[in-house]
């Protein structure tokens, strides 16, 4: 069974992390990763051609999380794969061990480094959720029974500061409704505006994993404002990235009073450390969680 | 309407260059291609222009009503037999559509001039908009008239998706997200549909290609209703 499913089932308080798979076949760097994240964390995220760039599949890589022996979040995206692609790729995840499915629509191929690609979006994130869902109670997304079905933990993506809030409360909760057990949210700055989102939402029964990013430099700030789609770092929070002496202290000290301020409120929080895998046992350590 | 936009002339010269062509044809489209000014006496004489500058004599033109029509463009190519019968080639300034009706119409080779681009709304006067893919299966009726499968740029019948910021879509950073939108509208006319229910994944059969509607009988009469569309 899922730990991570255990652990939230619990109440336990969660930490995913993230780890990317190679451009290429060289997994050094990410077994770096793996093994630096992977005793800190419940389990790790493994993604999916982020940022609609090439790299070596999740499928693959999470394999290798599983080999470590660590726990992987698979994570599928709609944008590159139809749905007779995704249902096989799910079955086949399932063959392989991997027990927890994160499924996100991903980021629109002009964004990225194949901007001539076509965008499949054959079936959206929600349509996914309720497919993998049915794979779960042993059918394909046709309602067949198949020989042998699959028992993912199902996690979705929820977006508590990007308004308005009322759109995005329904379209979480047809989520939920469609299967999701856990959401991991977008970085949080706004500690408000993640309360406001678990009040609505937890009744639901979902789990909150409330996501948390390392600023580790003004450039990092700088990036999310300006190229990264969804997402906006408060002015406060960036001049005080931009005006440290040393930002990456600065960025880690942020983060644990981030972690320490969600532990009241969030099932777990998802930390992307944007490369400084180091600084995370040191986050986690100082918001008391080690 | 169907949307064109001018091609690369230099494609167009290589493509005559091709078939060796001196004289060439040209062909406009009097509906879409005319109103869009891709197509119409206007860019006809344009193109002659930069057809003769390039060293290639223009034989003859002809803008007919509406190029997609077969019986009208084999009319029109009648009309114009005898210079079409001197040039080595056709250019035709009209939709895809239009170009295989004429090639279909005549023995000549035939060239496209513009690139067809998409079923367009006429906002006003020279600016259009994609509002419709015609994908066979309308979702309006759920989406208080605001198509998501064109509009939403990922074409996803759930939204928003998570680039959405401030109700602005991730894509085209100018506009607003197609589901807030639809949110917005559903709520103001109190109703449910897409802010209340997951959509279902689209029937893509029901696009096939090729697309085709006969609307006459067995025997070829009109107006019976028997045919099929797919
Ligand atoms: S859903 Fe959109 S693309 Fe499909 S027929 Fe309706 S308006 Fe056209
Ligand atoms: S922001 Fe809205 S309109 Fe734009 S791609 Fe995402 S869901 Fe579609």
């Amino acid at each position: 069974m899922s730990r991570l499913r255990d652990a939230l089932e619990r109440g336990e308080f969660v930490v995913t992390g993230e780890v990317a798979p190679p451009l290429g076949t060289d997994m050094t760097a990410m077994r770096e990763s793996v093994a630096t994240l992977g005793p800190l964390c419940h389990a790790l995220n493994v993604t999916d051609n982020q940022g609609a760039t090439l790299h070596l599949s999740s499928l693959a890589a999470s394999r290798v999380v599983l080999d470590m022996g660590f726990e992987p979040i698979f994570q599928q995206t709609c944008r590159d794969r139809n749905r007779l692609a995704l249902q096989s790729d799910l079955l086949a995840a399932w063959t392989l061990g991997l027990e927890n499915l994160l499924v996100v629509t991903g980021d629109d191929p002009r964004g990225g480094d194949h901007p001539e690609a076509k965008g499949v979006f054959d079936i959206d994130s929600t349509q996914l959720l309720a497919i993998a869902r049915g794979m779960n109670e042993g059918r394909d997304m046709l309602g067949r029974e198949m020989a042998g079905g699959t028992g993912f933990c199902l996690g979705a993506a929820a977006f508590p500061e990007a308004e308005p809030w009322d759109v995005q409360r329904e379209r979480a909760l047809r989520k939920v409704e469609a299967g999701a057990e856990f959401f991991q949210t977008q970085a949080v700055f706004d500690i408000e505006k993640f309360a406001r989102a678990a009040e609505e939402l937890r009744p639901s029964g979902v789990k909150l994993i409330a996501g948390i990013l390392l600023l580790k430099s003004p450039r990092v700030v700088k990036f999310i404002n300006e190229r990264l789609a969804g997402l906006m770092v408060p002015e406060h929070l960036g001049a005080r990235i931009e005006e440290a002496v040393d930002p990456l202290a600065e960025s880690i000290e942020l983060a644990t009073e981030q972690v320490r301020a969600l532990r009241e409120i969030a099932d777990g929080v998802h930390i992307m450390p944007l490369g400084v895998d180091a600084a995370v046992g040191e986050v986690l350590a100082g918001a008391g969680l080690t | 309407m169907i949307i064109t936009k001018p091609r690369e002339w230099d494609r167009i010269l290589a493509n005559l260059a091709e078939v060796d062509a001196r004289r060439v044809f040209v062909m406009g489209c009097g509906q879409c291609a005319t109103v869009a000014r891709t197509g119409g006496e206007d860019e006809i004489a344009e193109a002659t222009e930069r057809l003769s500058a390039a060293g290639i004599e223009v034989t003859g033109w002809a803008v007919g009503e509406v190029a997609c029509h077969s019986g009208g463009t084999r009319l029109e190519t009648r009309r114009h037999s005898g210079s079409i019968d001197e040039a080595d080639a056709v250019l035709v300034l009209s939709c895809g559509a239009g170009v295989q009706t004429v090639a279909d119409a005549t023995s000549k080779p035939v060239f496209p001039g513009l690139e067809s681009v998409f079923l367009g709304n006429v906002v006003r006067h020279g600016v259009f908009e994609e509002r419709c893919q015609m994908c066979g299966e309308c979702v309006l009726d759920m989406t208080a008239g605001i198509c998501p499968v064109t509009t939403c740029p990922k074409g996803l019948l759930n939204g928003p998706c998570g680039g959405m910021w401030d109700g602005t879509c991730e894509v085209v950073t100018d506009r607003e997200c197609t589901h807030v939108l639809i949110s917005r509208r559903l709520a103001e006319q109190s109703r449910g549909g897409a802010s209340d229910r997951v959509l279902a994944p689209k029937d893509h059969s029901k696009q096939l290609k090729p697309g085709s509607v006969n609307l006459r009988g067995e025997r070829g009469e009109r107006g019976t209703r028997r045919g099929t569309a797919r």
